[in-house]
């Protein structure tokens, strides 16, 4: 399959820190592609370097469209799309207009049917077409989701970046965001998909990559870092409930002096437990 | 007061709430789509209106000179940083617009606007060189903080409007002018004289309100502009440029303010620092709409213009302070009719 992400060597600097150093990665035609790390591990970061939103060094390539890496427009343009963690909805304006926005470079292209996309995003979520004339910044934390998704898929996207789609949400809206992911992926739309929640993206994805203290400490095909013991132990949970095993590697020393030390190593525990245990019957009766 | 006096107090009202009312429609567009309050609109509308005059007089305005430079500030600015990012499309795009469309305005003008030329075509030349100081000054005050805090951008305004009344008094010296008016003798309707000049500045005021109101309720391309402002990177994430909806927005400002200059050129006597004044009416007008809807905006405008007409009448001295007294209640209002609403997280 071709590539249609290709990246060579990128490291993105904050100040002093460094959030990632030399990451080379690639997403092909009709995958997914997971990248699972533990917090400020420099998911983010990646995806927002990648988008083009923050400088970066080392080379971030489209092969199919070579210009969509001169700017965040640019690729837009291309259909590459991003759903930030942040989301960045434009809270005052209505659903509906968030939802056409998202489709505001393709607005006068021949062949473009703005109703036709809407009555599409409507029918992956019917719960946003039920709230179309309210206020985005007044929807629920899930429902805000869902139109960031939405406002993505308007345009149609052909390499879709999707940070942590499922964070915060109910295990049942997790599992219907998956559905739409799984969806998605049939329609053919390439996908990077950022996740906490390792278990679900590993069962989607085709290809996964694991990020620790900004670097790839491990990558392969889904069921192989899925079968693979330390991605057992630190991010599906399978050994004991204590969870106490530490990340694939040590974190690097700048990041364990960082602020959030102490909480990272507690977080892929946290997910191991509970969260997991409920979402997969939820994903399983939903696929 | 006479019927008569009243008539003619609240045609001036209206003439004056008009150019208000253009004011408010700026301050109120460029708000809504970069966080910004324009305090030097003023300015622009003092420095349209003394170009004009300096055409009229047969010299060079001293317009010329703040153009060129401030191009010529800005092609270093964006030419540099696009070169430094090796971006040759950004380096082309400053190279036009911060350098070959002022540079071809400022020759014009220069060159091309003898005295005896025809008004219509100093008005435009007028109207070039004002129209291009927008985008310029975005480019050099705004365009750098743009995703800073509304506090630190009205701070940024302010600076610029003493910098550019200061460059004026340099440019302009200190006489006031006044520009001729339409020619055309005067309509009468019934009991009243209007000049072609006030039926001007109201007609285009109404004509302008509805435009810009239909463009960002109704088209896309509006919302976009607004997107820009409600949120910066999501506008990138769409397409959307919050630095181009900026420009955009000033290229308007600019163009607004020269048209608001000519207008208003004949019916008040012009100094390089009227703007200020000018501005804070046209703020109080804009409080109204809470900056945000421009039928309240230029309601509060028109309404300002009018309680001035009559404060001149019937306490001249106190004029301004009485406009200004009004904001009081319209903010004590604003604070009741909308709840208060946190500034948006980015
Ligand atoms: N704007 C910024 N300025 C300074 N440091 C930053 C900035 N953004 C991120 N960082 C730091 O960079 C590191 C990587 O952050 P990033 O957001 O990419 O992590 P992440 O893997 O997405 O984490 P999470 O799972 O919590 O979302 C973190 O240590 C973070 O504190
Ligand atoms: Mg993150």
């Amino acid at each position: 399959m071709s590539i249609l992400l290709d990246l060579e060597r990128l490291s993105v600097r904050y100040n002093r820190l460094t959030a990632l150093s030399d990451v080379s990665l690639e997403a092909r035609a009709g995958e997914v592609t997971t990248v699972i790390g533990p917090n400020g591990a420099g998911k983010t970061s990646l995806v927002n370097a990648v988008m083009g939103l923050i400088p970066s060094r080392g080379r971030v390539t489209f092969p199919l469209w070579p210009k969509a890496a001169l700017s965040t427009g640019a690729r837009v343009r291309a259909r590459i799309c991003l759903v930030p963690e942040t989301r960045d909805l434009f809270g005052p304006m209505t659903v509906l207009d968030n939802l056409r926005l998202g489709a505001f470079v393709a607005r006068s292209e021949r062949g473009f049917d703005m109703e036709a996309r809407l009555a599409e995003v409507a029918r992956l979520f019917p719960r946003l077409d039920e709230r179309r004339h309210q206020q985005a910044q007044t929807l629920s934390g899930g429902e805000r989701q869902m139109l960031a998704l939405g406002r993505a898929l308007m345009l149609r996207p052909r390499f879709l970046m999707l940070d942590e789609p499922s964070l915060g949400l109910a295990p049942l809206v997790v599992a219907e965001i998956f559905r739409v992911i799984e969806q998605l992926k049939r329609d053919g739309v390439a996908i990077l998909l950022i996740e906490q929640n390792a278990r679900a993206a590993l069962r989607v994805a085709d290809h996964a990559y694991v990020l620790e203290g900004g670097e790839v400490q491990l990558q392969g095909s889904a069921a192989t870092v899925m079968a693979d013991a330390r991605v057992v132990g630190a991010y599906l949970g399978m050994g004991r409930t204590g969870g106490a095993q530490g990340p694939v590697a040590e974190p690097p020393e700048r990041i364990e002096g960082g602020l959030a030390s102490g909480s990272e190593a507690s977080r892929p525990a946290r997910d191991a437990g509970v969260h997991h245990a409920r979402t997969r019957p939820a994903i399983g009766a939903a696929s | 007061m006479t019927f008569d006096i009243a008539a003619v107090l609240f045609q001036d009202g209206v003439a004056n709430g008009a150019v208000y009312v253009l004011l408010a429609t700026v301050l109120v567009l460029v708000f809504t789509v970069t966080r910004i309050v324009f305090v030097p609109q003023g300015d622009l509308i003092a420095f349209s209106a003394l170009t004009l005059a300096a055409f009229e007089a047969g010299h060079t305005p001293g317009t010329v000179w703040i153009l060129a430079l401030g191009a010529a500030l800005a092609l270093i600015l964006a030419g540099g940083k696009a070169a430094g990012e090796r971006n040759l499309a950004g380096l082309a795009s400053a190279a036009l617009w911060f350098g070959a469309v002022p540079a071809a305005i400022v020759l014009t003008a220069l060159f091309l606007v003898p005295k005896e030329a025809p008004l219509l075509w100093k008005m435009a030349v007028t109207c070039a060189l004002i129209t291009c100081l927008g985008p310029i000054l975005y480019r050099l005050v705004f365009e750098p903080i743009a995703a800073a805090s509304p506090l630190v951008l009205l701070i940024a305004a302010v600076a610029a409007h003493f910098g550019l009344s200061s460059i004026g008094l340099h440019v302009f010296g200190a006489e006031g002018v006044r520009t001729p008016g339409f020619a055309g003798p005067p309509l009468v309707v019934g009991d009243l004289v209007v000049t072609r000049q006030t039926v001007g500045v109201i007609a285009s005021s109404l004509v302008l309100v509805g435009l810009l109101s239909l463009f960002f309720r109704r088209s896309l391309s509006g919302k976009a502009l607004l997107a820009a402002a409600h949120n910066r990177r999501g506008a990138e994430l769409i397409g959307v440029s919050a630095t181009a909806a900026g420009r955009t927005a000033f290229i308007v400002a600019g163009l607004i303010g020269a048209i608001s200059g000519i207008l208003i050129g004949p019916m008040t006597t012009l100094y390089y620092d009227s703007g200020f004044i000018l501005g804070l009416k046209g703020f109080v007008g804009a409080i109204v709409g809470a900056l945000a809807i421009y039928p309240l905006a230029a309601l509060g405008a028109l309404l300002v213009g009018l309680v001035e007409a009559f404060a001149s009448f019937w306490a001249s001295a106190y004029r301004d302070v009485i406009v200004f007294t009004l904001i009081t209640p319209v903010l004590f209002w604003r604070s009741l009719a909308s709840p208060h609403v946190e500034e948006e997280a980015e």
